[in-house]
């Protein structure tokens, strides 16, 4: 069963594998750099549906189909299903779930859910409360647009600090079984907010929130930035990198190296006119799934720390002159179990 | 690094806009858009229209424009590098009602399209009209 080591950071105790994955997109994805790597991709971004929400919920439904295909198993042999999305009361996610008659558990992490999700599979899994656990995540640009700013013709020029929402989902199976890519430690975030007002902004508004939950795991782990062959953030783009690697440096916990982020991967910023980079639940869950977890379970990437970052406000709170409170959850991903560290 | 601290390094990591692109290229469609206008009003008083219905015809054949290539999904594209240059015209006004009007169609007719269609330009007429109303005011209080 995992236990907490330090006041942060939780330990998975036995081998927790993510046994199946698959990522969907749609075509401003797969013309991406990444877009051979996805599983599914429609070049309909209505997915065949009459509204933008119902075409995110065939969008997650279909990945979570997908993911649990290739783990072998059907959607009866699925204990809980974890999910989430952008849209209000997580209808992306309810309406997808409807027919596959899963025990389901709706969550909200804004664009962290792909790792508030499968950080939970892995305690689900890992305490032996489900045999194999769900965790999907979506967003649509279209759907995301409609609720959060602008509606989609309407003419106006995008702030340079702008992100583009990603038209994409993600989704892994879990379970206790031997196999890369497992689930080691997790980390539950914090809720940081330093100020940041500008909705257009949200890079600079959730890179605090990473950097708190980087040091909360370093602090708890012993580690240093320089053990993982990878950092991964969510969808801080280029302005919250920026901002991520000067509070970093300043704590000398320099991630330059080897910190990426899913924002800056998935899209071509400037020939697709993505301005700072790619955002929404869809962007750290589409590039997890199609991009990181084949190479760590081919042994490409041994140790990833992924961190999905999400800011937590509403179009009401912004209205009402709210700051954007950030929150990054962090899973330690690996390609070995780490039992054989215990062995030496 | 403090609150503080970090707006201040926030507020410098951010890019400008592309200001010596975007005014030069606002000004010419915004003037486009205006040279067109003018070209409908004169067209329109030379085949005999009286002034005031000329104007008229200016600026309703530049909103049934702006809608049609709102509806066509053009619009946003020549905005997007336009900028205010379609904007501040009476074109912008037309497409800030046309396409929430597009976009909530899916929510019905009366709580979607009909209530929706304001939410971009009801601001403008509220505060547009009153301020008319209040000019109206002064200009019969100061006798004029």
């Amino acid at each position: 069963m995992a236990v907490r080591i330090g006041r942060y950071t939780l330990k998975l105790d036995r081998p927790t594998s993510i046994i199946g994955y698959a990522a969907a997109g749609s075509r401003k994805e797969a013309k991406g750099p990444l877009g051979k790597f996805f599983d599914y991709i429609d070049e309909d971004s209505t997915f065949g549906e009459k509204t933008w929400e119902k075409a995110e919920s065939t969008l997650q439904k279909c990945v979570i189909n997908k993911a649990i295909k290739k783990a072998g198993v059907t959607p009866g042999d699925i204990d809980v299903l974890l999910a989430g999305d952008l849209l209000n009361q997580c209808i992306g996610s309810t309406y997808g779930a409807r027919q596959m008659g899963i025990p389901y558990v709706g969550l909200y992490g804004a664009c962290s859910t792909m790792a508030e999700s499968l950080l939970l599979a892995a305690l689900f899994t890992d305490c032996g409360l489900a045999s194999r656990c769900v965790a999907a995540t979506s967003s649509h640009f279209c759907s995301a647009e409609r609720q959060f700013r602008f509606p989609l013709e309407y003419g106006g020029q995008r702030t340079p600090t702008a992100q583009w929402t990603v038209t994409g989902a993600g989704a892994c199976v879990t379970a206790l079984q031997s196999g890369a890519p497992y689930v080691r430690e997790v980390t539950i975030g914090t809720i940081e907010d330093y100020g940041i007002c500008d909705i257009n902004n949200m890079g600079a508004a959730m890179a605090p929130a990473a950097y708190a939950t980087l040091l909360h795991y370093f602090n708890d782990t012993g580690t240093r930035p320089e053990d993982f062959d990878l950092i991964l953030t969510g969808d801080l783009g280029m302005i919250g990198t920026q901002l991520l690697h000067q509070l970093m440096d300043e704590a000398k916990l320099s991630i330059t190296a080897n910190h990426k982020d899913c924002g800056l991967l998935i899209y071509d910023r400037l020939e697709q006119d993505v301005h700072a980079g790619g955002s929404g639940c869809g962007c750290a869950a589409s590039v997890l799934c199609a991009y990181i977890l084949p190479q760590l379970q081919e042994g490409l990437l041994k140790d990833v720390l992924f961190l999905a970052t999400g800011a937590m406000m509403s179009p009401t709170s912004v209205q009402q002159g709210e700051s954007i409170p950030g929150i990054a959850h962090l899973l330690h991903l690996s390609h070995t179990d780490g039992k054989e560290d215990n062995i030496c | 690094m403090t609150a503080k601290e970090y707006q201040s390094a926030a507020g410098k990591a951010i890019p400008h806009s592309k200001a010596a692109r975007n005014i030069p290229t606002a000004f010419v469609v915004g003037g486009l858009l205006c040279v067109i206008g003018q070209a409908i009003i004169d067209l329109a008083l030379f085949y005999g229209l009286e002034k005031d219905v000329a104007s008229a015809c200016g600026s309703i054949s530049l909103i049934i424009l702006s809608a049609l290539l709102t509806g066509f999904n053009v619009y946003d594209n020549i905005a997007k590098y336009a900028g205010a240059g379609t904007l501040v015209p009476i074109t912008g006004f037309a497409n800030s009602m046309v396409s929430p009007a597009m976009e909530f169609k899916s929510e019905g007719y009366i709580l979607g399209l009909g209530a929706k269609m304001f939410s971009i330009a009801g601001p403008v007429l509220v505060y547009g009209i009153s301020a008319s109303v209040i000019y109206g005011l002064i200009l019969v209080l100061m006798g004029g």
